[in-house]
């Protein structure tokens, strides 16, 4: 199966935009010429909240790209391509964190459901079509709105938005799974039912799980990202790609870097998962064995 | 009837997710926030006198159920409450700002949907050659875009490079609108024969409409291709080959049909794509629709706005969803006669 995988160039060069951001968000103090320094600051709830904070150099605002400033500098006079690379630690942070967590809360919802049937599964099923029912950015954007702007809320927002989508998942990966024969052979020689769960059903359900976890990692930067450049999500002065974005709109006629490679970023980054996702399905999937 | 059941029974299920659409819009207006009365005042500027008034008026001390019921009374008596950015009611902002974003809907599903099925039929009959490829990739890349980036570049190249198109808005500066009839420039300058201002409303729907089709394009032009090789492969079209049926015949009358089935299912999914990416598009254009309300209402922390927005969109979808599913009913026979 690997070896199918490694015959297909798309799926390849989507691996490689991966492996090259996981290496630019480890490295990201290697790469960078401007660093920026993480400050505690109290929030209105009383809480306190780390903000990203970027040292300001006025009379070097608005430079095109050239040697020193590989993508140019902003209109603080910051340099973006070092922004752009730290700011794919939180990209790649917001990414993992909503799609593990939604992950985990879908497959156990999603796997009883189907597991066990009945009136657990016609209500899950009725909460998840609700829920389906609204577009993914709306409702996250609904749910950001009310707890107030940062990273940890639309992070939040997204969990709450994309849980849903796993739990039907794994529930319909459960149904198809449960009536096969060596789950009744199981059954048979007296196994419980968390042991056919975990041991024989879930295993088997993993391999739509990981295609789609791999698609949804760049659906969730699409979303975050657009969040992020309405003025949800990260706060003014982080280096995050859809602010940045946001924030080059108002400059972008005389300084065309500030919202183009963050943007090629994203692009990437998403093309990265998609590709990658691609390539996955058709490898996983016995329908498409052409 | 088999049809008339399903179609029924589709329309009474619509009754229960829209209840249910309503408990989250609740959920997320008077639960998720710290201080709901605060949030719905306007956040952390708000003064204490309002955030009093807006405690009492929406019965935010009475238990979270009494609440509900005073939330759905409001909701069938078509209240959404008041937009505090536009010192209006929520209602009379999003039916004002709703035609130039059905508008703009329609036209990006024109752009989209046709080229779509043409770009996915043609991949599917020159499979594996250049052409088949080249449109492959394209696709690909366009539905991992960001869509707000996609229209800056757009509004960048041909707006500021090439001044060809519009930069942004629904008509040229200084421009009066055409007559009212319907609210959809294109029709109104038609039916009021002004053709300056149907030149300039099309003009200005070119960019918005593709930046917001483009990712729409190049999933249906993908599922299009798919569900056509997958067809073309199937027994019944090397029946129809061997029987002698000529081969435009075969993609058309029969591969084509079949093949249309999922597109279409895909068509309605990504009319809610749509619907969001109508938030980010109509901002950086600047087009007077509901997205562009949201976006602005999200900024200026106007939240009966954002929730108001939410579940008028999530309704719009609802039924968008159902009537594709009615329309999948009518043409798949399987549906009909009660398998599939």
């Amino acid at each position: 199966m690997v070896h199918l995988f490694r015959r297909s160039l798309l799926s390849m060069i989507g691996l490689t935009l991966i492996i090259i951001l996981l290496l630019v968000a480890l490295f990201a103090p290697f790469l960078a010429s401007q660093h920026p320094s993480y400050v505690e600051v109290s929030t209105e709830q009383g809480t306190t909240r780390v903000e990203e904070r970027w040292e300001i150099h006025f009379d070097q605002k608005l430079l095109p790209p050239s040697a020193d400033h590989l993508f140019g500098t902003d209109d603080y006079g910051r340099d973006i391509f070092s922004m752009v690379v730290y700011g794919s630690q939180t990209s790649l942070r917001i990414c993992l964190l909503v799609v593990f967590i939604a992950t985990i809360i879908g497959v156990i919802l999603g796997g009883l459901a189907g597991y066990f049937g009945g009136a657990l599964d016609e209500i899950l099923m009725r909460i998840t079509d609700v829920f389906l029912a609204i577009p993914y950015l709306i409702l996250a954007m609904a749910v950001a709105a009310a707890l107030g702007r940062s990273i940890d809320h639309i992070m939040e927002a997204m969990i709450i938005t994309w849980w849903p989508t796993y739990a039907r998942l794994i529930r319909g990966q459960v149904l198809a799974i449960r009536e096969q024969q060596f789950v009744e052979a199981a059954r048979s020689v007296g196994a419980s039912n968390s042991r056919i769960l975990f041991r024989h059903i879930l295993p088997n359900s993993f391999a739509p799980l990981l295609v789609e976890i791999t698609l949804d990692l760049g659906a969730v930067l699409l979303v975050a990202a657009g969040l992020s450049f309405i003025g949800l999500g990260a706060s003014p002065g982080t280096a995050e790609w859809g602010l940045m974005i946001s924030e080059g709109r108002t400059v972008m006629f005389h300084a065309w870097w500030y919202v183009t490679f963050p943007g090629l970023a994203i692009l990437l980054v998403v093309l990265g998962f998609n590709l990658l996702g691609d390539g996955l399905r058709d490898v996983t999937d016995p329908k498409l064995r052409r | 009837m088999k049809t008339w059941e399903y179609i029924v029974r589709r329309l009474v299920l619509l009754i229960p997710v829209i209840i249910g659409v309503t408990i989250i819009t609740f959920v997320v207006s008077h639960v998720i926030p710290a201080d709901p009365a605060r949030a719905f005042a306007g956040g952390p500027k708000a003064q204490p006198e309002t955030i009093a008034r807006i405690r009492a008026e929406l019965h935010l001390d009475k238990p979270l159920w009494e609440q509900y019921f005073y939330y759905l009374n409001d909701l069938i008596h078509l209240n959404l409450g008041k937009s505090f950015l536009e010192n209006r009611p929520v209602t009379t902002a999003l039916a004002q700002y709703f035609p130039a974003t059905f508008e703009l809907t329609i036209f990006t599903m024109l752009f989209a949907v046709p080229l779509g099925i043409v770009g996915g039929i043609i991949s599917a009959i020159r499979q594996n050659k250049l052409s088949d490829h080249a449109t492959r990739i394209i696709a690909i890349v366009g539905y991992s875009l960001p869509i707000f980036w996609l229209a800056l570049m757009l509004q960048y190249a041909f707006a500021y490079i090439f001044p060809i198109l519009p930069l942004e808005g629904r008509l040229s500066v200084g421009m009066a609108s055409p007559q009212f009839f319907t609210g959809f420039f294109v029709l109104d300058s038609i039916i009021s024969v002004n053709g300056a201002t149907l030149v300039s409303a099309l003009l200005h729907l070119v960019l918005p409409a593709f930046t917001l089709g483009f990712s729409t394009l190049a999933i249906i032009l993908r599922m299009t291709r798919s569900s056509m090789l997958e067809v073309m492969g199937s027994d019944y079209i090397r029946t129809a080959r061997a029987k002698g049926v000529t081969e435009r015949r075969v993609i058309y009358r029969h591969g084509l049909r079949n093949a249309l089935i999922p597109t279409i299912t895909v068509t309605g999914l990504q009319f809610g794509a749509l619907l969001s990416g109508a938030v980010l598009t109509e901002t950086i254009f600047n087009w007077p629709g509901m997205g562009r309300f949201a976006a602005h209402a999200v900024l200026g922390l106007d939240f009966n706005s954002v929730m108001g927005f939410t579940l008028i969109v999530a309704i719009i979808y609802v039924i968008a969803n159902l009537i594709v599913d009615l329309l999948y009913a009518m043409i798949d026979p399987r549906v009909k006669l009660g398998g599939g």
